[in-house]
């Protein structure tokens, strides 16, 4: 079996995840923050623990404006959902996820304005263009890192200058580059970055969180949802004090651990060593794919322009059947169709069809990519 | 007899940063809940040695423990 959907969720997770999990539930299974005992404090070491992992790998020097969620779009509706008010100007890229694209328009419907700025077929982002959207008065800029479609990577520093010049927020939404790309949150101008943990930094499904700059005032955002913190609580009011004013109800506390093991795992290899891999299979694998007739690949099929998450098609052949022949024939295992992006997909040309979306992580080798390459030539062939 | 302080806090995230930023300096502390007759404001609290008073509240003044509060564990 070889498996190609880590733009999904990367599998399998590292043995140290499974065993921070396993050692979580075994020796730390008390509730953080709540009770006093041993078991809540070695409970609350291990979340403090995986917040100052957060904190280290984004480069951010308090790990208190780590707000945990349980995943990437719970953390991009709080940012937006807290920020965000009737009159406000925002503007997007044509190359978002639904994440982004699905709330904002909710909100748009509320009585925000909204300008989605297109991007080129390739994914490219048009500066020109963007700076064009971004006028005075805008509230805030969200935009993806890279594209969960084609992998294409945005220019996130200068579309930060540009949204400060202009008095607003930047929010990058990091589902595909965290633990791929490297990244320096205030070197970059991201005031609200939005992650998951479950992608390239190898913890479970349901983490994920918001990195509040320093930019950001908090008296700005209102929480998504409001409850129990274990602090203040001879108050009947929501506490202002990070993180708690974001993190209500128990938290994914045995995700957070998995979580915590995954952002160290990733730091032990070094995210450069992780692009680099990464870059040398998707190489292989665009040149590969690129001398099949019939096939089209999308993107920029540039490695140092792109995540190794590569989209094609095959001539006369619905994403469907060539994802169903990949699983059952060869035991390649990807993830065909719209990939929730319709926007990014209007973008490339491949709206409504979609794509066969091939993404290699961190224990794909090349003899698989080459194993992915053959599959896809008999499959032409036989198709032809 | 030993004496304790304990330092209240607003988040059990600032309790828990704050004894590795005490332990680190080589003083002794313990979390524990926090003594109702206090406050209730964190479950979590800081209980230390009140012979280290000068020690902590300097780490509270140069801004390294964001403590809510420092006080004498009252019947110490």
């Amino acid at each position: 079996m070889i498996y190609v959907d880590y733009a999904a969720t990367s599998w399998p997770k590292p043995k140290e995840v499974l065993s921070a999990m396993t050692d979580f539930l075994e020796y730390s299974g008390g509730n953080p923050g709540r009770s006093g005992h041993r078991l809540s404090i070695a409970a609350a070491r291990i979340i403090f623990g995986a917040r100052e992992a957060v904190a280290e790998l984004f480069n951010i020097s308090d790990p208190m404006r780590v707000i945990f969620t349980y995943n990437v779009t719970y953390a991009i509706n709080l940012a937006f959902r807290g920020l965000l008010k009737p009159g406000d100007r925002v503007v997007t890229t044509s190359m978002e996820h639904n994440a982004v694209m699905r709330p904002l328009r909710a909100l748009e419907k509320a009585g925000i304005e909204l300008t989605v700025v297109p991007c080129g077929p390739d994914g490219s982002l048009d500066l020109e263009a963007m700076r064009k959207a971004i006028t005075g008065g805008t509230r805030l800029v969200a935009m993806t890192h890279a594209s969960n479609v084609v992998g294409t990577i945005l220019p996130v520093k200068e579309v930060a200058n540009l949204a400060h010049e202009a008095g607003a927020y930047l929010l990058v939404d990091v589902a595909q580059t965290a633990g791929v790309v490297p990244i320096d949150q205030p070197a970059q101008g991201i005031d609200l970055l939005t992650f998951t943990g479950h992608k390239g930094l190898y913890g479970p499904p349901g983490t994920g969180g918001l990195v509040l700059g320093e930019r950001v005032d908090i008296a700005e955002l209102e929480p998504l949802v409001r409850g129990g913190t274990g602090s203040k609580s001879e108050y009947e009011e929501q506490p202002d004090m990070l993180p708690d004013k974001y993190e209500s109800g128990t938290i994914n506390s045995v995700g957070i651990a998995g979580l915590g093991a995954g952002i160290r795992w990733v730091q032990s290899r070094g995210v450069e060593s992780i692009r680099a891999h990464e870059a040398g299979l998707n190489e292989l694998l665009l040149s590969g794919l690129q001398n099949i007739p019939g096939l089209t690949v999308h993107g920029t099929c540039d490695p140092s322009k792109m995540t190794a998450v590569v989209s094609c098609n095959m001539a006369g052949q619905h994403v469907s059947e060539v994802g169903l022949r990949l699983d059952d024939e060869f035991g390649i295992l990807c993830r065909v169709g719209l990939h929730c992006a319709p926007a990014a997909h209007k973008t490339i040309g491949t709206f409504p069809e979609g794509t066969v979306r091939l993404a290699p992580g961190v224990f794909t080798s090349l003899e698989d990519i080459g194993t992915v390459i053959t599959a896809f030539e008999k499959i032409a062939v036989q198709h032809g | 007899m030993d004496k304790y302080g304990v330092i209240l806090f607003n988040t059990s995230s600032a309790a828990i940063q704050a004894e590795a930023v005490l332990n680190k300096a080589g003083l002794n502390v313990k979390l524990i809940p926090t003594p109702r007759e206090l406050s209730s404001d964190c479950g979590l609290s800081l209980r230390f040695d009140w012979k280290f008073i000068i020690e902590v509240q300097a780490h509270q003044d140069n801004g390294r423990l964001d403590a809510a509060g420092i006080y004498p564990l009252p019947d110490g």
